[in-house]
Order: structure tokens, then sequence, then C-alpha cells
């Protein structure tokens, strides 16, 4: 008798148990969405620091460009598609803004093609993509060590007879608040209206 | 890349490296000091330390870079971590060593410790164990929550850690070697439902991401693959990861019991009224 008693008690503890669970479960499932159009990413990952060379060949590292809305991209000047429709997207979304706000954002293009990817090179390209851009690059050690930072890497495919070779990159923006802290993860389908939302809103909380 | 790199941890962990040397070492300990006629034999050494290198492989080495970056690489470190590792270590049946080490510890210290067997014992009821391993398996799949834990480092380690605790947990559940006639392990019956229902809700979540048109694992391709490959490729062959082997082991584990069972079938059952009646 105690033995059966015992054991439909152990049931009921058991799915009370279960129940507990799924319900703990659920709650971590609830988003506590604030109206951003990219991706919140506070707290998943590190600040913004990195040691790197600008494009007028001077080593930087995060602290030096502290105080602005940063977005952080990684690619590659001879890069045919994502590079140049993401940047020309964060040069609409950040031209759109009052002209006030507008130097409180900062793109920074990391390009994770050193060998290809002088610092005159690199200058020449960002300078095509508006004033508030920076072009860095870096030797592959430094470039990886900031790649695994945030969760991404790169890779270079074979070169063809002309030495042109495609690299896979990260095609997501990292967006960090003034403080350097990371915020958002903007992925290349939003719109520059709505990248432009996010900055106006990061901008303004700040200040 | 010289050899050194693959074999060198892509993330290094000195927890996790620290906590399979204290494996290792008290299992080698163990078997040096224990008992002749208690030691397990070199098969079942064998597939101990196989069972646990192939987890630290997938956790410690140039594999854990291509897991973080290749859905369907992570989809085979996760097999390894939660199916094939700990399948190997609960059939080596490690009992003998633990026993060995068990004895050692004092008293006072066993009556602190007495709160973890509580908690053990909850665990690996049959219903909460087959809820952990099932849902652990879709908890770390739902999309925007796999999303999150391949950004973060620390969701990251969080992830594979819980997967290989679990994993552990539950074939030890189901592989347990005492005999549930005569100890409170648990029946066969019960051990081989289990497993026909772990292995039913795990096929229609392989079967939803083999099936699925859109991309569901976006996250390989935000932030970048170690390689180019297509991402639609990469989702079905993650897919048939989650779909095919751990549908296999189920059904293999069910073989296994029923011929446990088979072969215990009657040898006890004289024992086991009266043990039933005295344990209560």
């Amino acid at each position: 008798m105690r033995t059966r008693f015992w054991r439909q008690r152990t049931n009921i503890i058991s799915a009370t148990l279960t129940l507990i669970a799924s319900l703990l479960l659920t709650g971590c499932f609830a988003n506590d969405e604030e109206d951003w159009n990219g991706k919140n990413i506070s707290g998943l990952m590190p600040e913004l620091e990195f040691d790197l060379i600008n494009s007028q060949g001077e080593s930087v590292s995060g602290e030096d460009y502290s105080g602005r809305v940063r977005m952080l991209f990684f690619g590659f000047t001879s890069c045919p598609d994502v590079c140049p429709t993401a940047l020309q997207k964060l040069n609409q979304a950040t031209s759109g803004l009052a002209p006030t706000l507008q130097d409180e954002v900062l793109t920074l293009f990391v390009s994770v093609d050193p060998k290809r990817d002088t610092p005159e090179r690199l200058a020449k390209y960002v300078d095509f993509f508006g004033d508030n851009i920076v072009g860095l690059t870096g030797n592959e050690p430094q470039l990886r060590e900031l790649a695994k930072r945030y969760r991404t890497t790169f890779g270079y495919d074979e070169p063809d007879p002309d030495g042109n070779y495609a690299v896979s990159h990260s095609s997501a923006i990292y967006v960090f608040d003034r403080e350097g802290n990371p915020r958002l993860l903007i992925r290349p389908d939003l719109s520059g209206e709505e990248i432009r939302h996010d900055l106006v809103a990061l901008i303004q909380e700040d200040s | 890349m010289s050899l050194l790199d693959y074999l060198l941890p892509y993330d290094f962990s000195p927890l996790t490296i620290l906590s399979y040397m204290l494996v290792m070492g008290f299992y080698g300990v163990g078997l040096f000091r224990m008992p002749e006629q208690d030691r397990p034999g070199a098969l079942r050494i064998f597939a101990f330390t196989l069972g646990v290198m192939i987890c630290y492989a997938v956790m410690q080495t140039r594999f854990d870079y291509y897991a973080q970056y290749m859905f369907f690489v992570h989809r085979g470190q996760h097999l390894i971590l939660h199916h094939i590792g700990p399948i190997l270590i609960a059939l080596s049946n490690p009992l003998p060593v633990m026993r060995f080490w068990f004895e050692k510890i004092s008293p006072g210290w066993r009556r602190t410790l007495r709160p973890l067997g509580w908690f053990y014992q909850v665990l690996q009821q049959p219903f909460i164990a087959l809820f952990l391993f099932v849902g652990l398996i879709y908890f770390w799949l739902w999309p925007s929550i796999h999303f999150d834990a391949m950004l973060s480092r620390d969701l990251y380690w969080v992830m594979n850690w819980s997967m290989l605790l679990d994993g552990l947990l539950f074939w030890w559940l189901i592989f347990d070697p005492r005999p549930p006639a005569i100890t409170s392990s648990l029946g066969y019956g019960r051990r081989m439902l289990v497993l026909a229902a772990a292995g039913v809700l795990q096929m229609f979540l392989g079967a939803w991401i083999v099936f699925s048109r859109d991309m569901v694992y976006d996250v390989y391709e935000v932030c970048g693959r170690a390689w180019p490959l297509d991402p639609e490729v990469d989702q079905l062959l993650g897919g048939m990861l989650t779909y095919i082997p751990p549908a296999m082991m189920s059904i293999l584990g069910i073989l296994l019991m029923l011929r446990r069972a088979m072969h215990q079938d009657g040898k006890y059952a004289n024992q086991s009224k009266p043990l039933e009646e005295t344990a209560s």
C-alpha cells in the first residue's frame, strides 16, 4: 500500500516539476522587445575593443573613437556586392539624420583582406561612402582576434589565375552605444530608414 | 595550419580543461588503486576513455571553431556531446570506479552531499529526464535562442555543458547496469518507453529542420561561415544529423534493453517481491 502511495506521489511531484520547468522555459521565450528594428544584443557580447590600423596607417584602438554611436562592419574593398550595398545603406541612414546628429555616428569599416587592402586603398574606398566612416585593418592575427571577439569569422577562397579571390565575412553590422556597449545587430536586409530609426533612438537615449 | 593548431582549443576554457583532467585523473587513479576483482576490463576502459576524449575533442580543439560557424558541424558537436560520448561513458559502466571513490568520502561529507543525491533522484524521474533530454534540444534549437547562444560566448558554453551533463544523466538512466528487479534502477519497460518517446520527439524536430524551405538558423549567414557552403545544404545536413542518428540510437538502445530484459527474465523473480516490500 505504502509503495503505491509513494509511487503516486512521485508521479505528482514529477508532473509538477515538469510544469514548473516548462513555465520557466516559456518565460525565457517571452521577448521584452523595445521597438528596435535591429536585434538587441545588449549583454550578449563584450564592449567595443580593438587594436588595428586606420587608413592613415596609424595604430588605433577602440577608445580613439569613443563618445559616439559606432557601427562596426567587416568586409573588403574588392567585395562585389555585400559590402558596397551595406555601406551605401549605412551612408543613406546617416546622411538622412539631422545635421547635428550626423557627427554622433561613426561607421567603422574593418577590412579583413589586409593583403590587398593597403591603408591608401582603404582610404579611397571609404571616402566614397560619406564622411562619417573610418577604414580600419590590421594584420591577420589582429583581425582574427577581433572577429572572434564578435563571434564571427572570415575566410579566403583560392585565387583565380589573375590573383583575385573572394573573401567570406560577416554580413551583419554591430552597433555600439557611446560607452562602447554592444547594443544592436543589424541584419543586411534592414532598410536605411529602419537603421536610421534605431540610430536616432541610440543617440538620443544617451545625450 | 599546423597539426598543433588543429589540436589546440579555438576558444580556450580553463574550467573545461580542468574538468576533463579531473575526470580522467580520478578514473585513472581509481583504476590503479581499486581491488583487482572490481576493475573494469580493457574494453570498458577503452569505451570510457573514448567517450571522454571525443567530448573533449569537440569542445577544446579546432572542431569547436567549425561548430561555431557551420550549422551542420554544430549539430555534429551536439550529437557527440548529448548522445555518442555519454552513451559510450554509460555503457562502459564506470560504477565500480565511482563506488571506489564514494567509499573514500568521509561520513560527514556524505551527509553534506546528501541533498545532491536527492536532486539527482528528482532529475532521474523518467518523465523529468525525458523532458530535460528532449526539452534541451528544442530549447537550444529554438531559433531566437539559438541565435543568442551563437552570439554570446557565455551562453555558448552554457549550451554545450548543459547538453553534455544532461546527456550523461539521461544515458546513465537508460544504460544503468544494475538490474531493476533487485535495485532501484529504472525498469526495462520504462527505459524503452522513454527511449521511444525521445526518438519520436527528436524526429519531429529533425524533420522540421530538414523540410523547412526557409532559413531557420540565419545566424551562420549573418556571422559568416567557416567556408562558403550553400546555406540550404548546411541546414539540410544539420537537420539530417538531428533527424536520423538520434532516432537510430533510440532504436539501438531499445534493442539493447530488450536483450538485457530477456537475459534477466525470471532470473530475479524470487527476490523481487520481498525486496519491494522491505523497500517500502
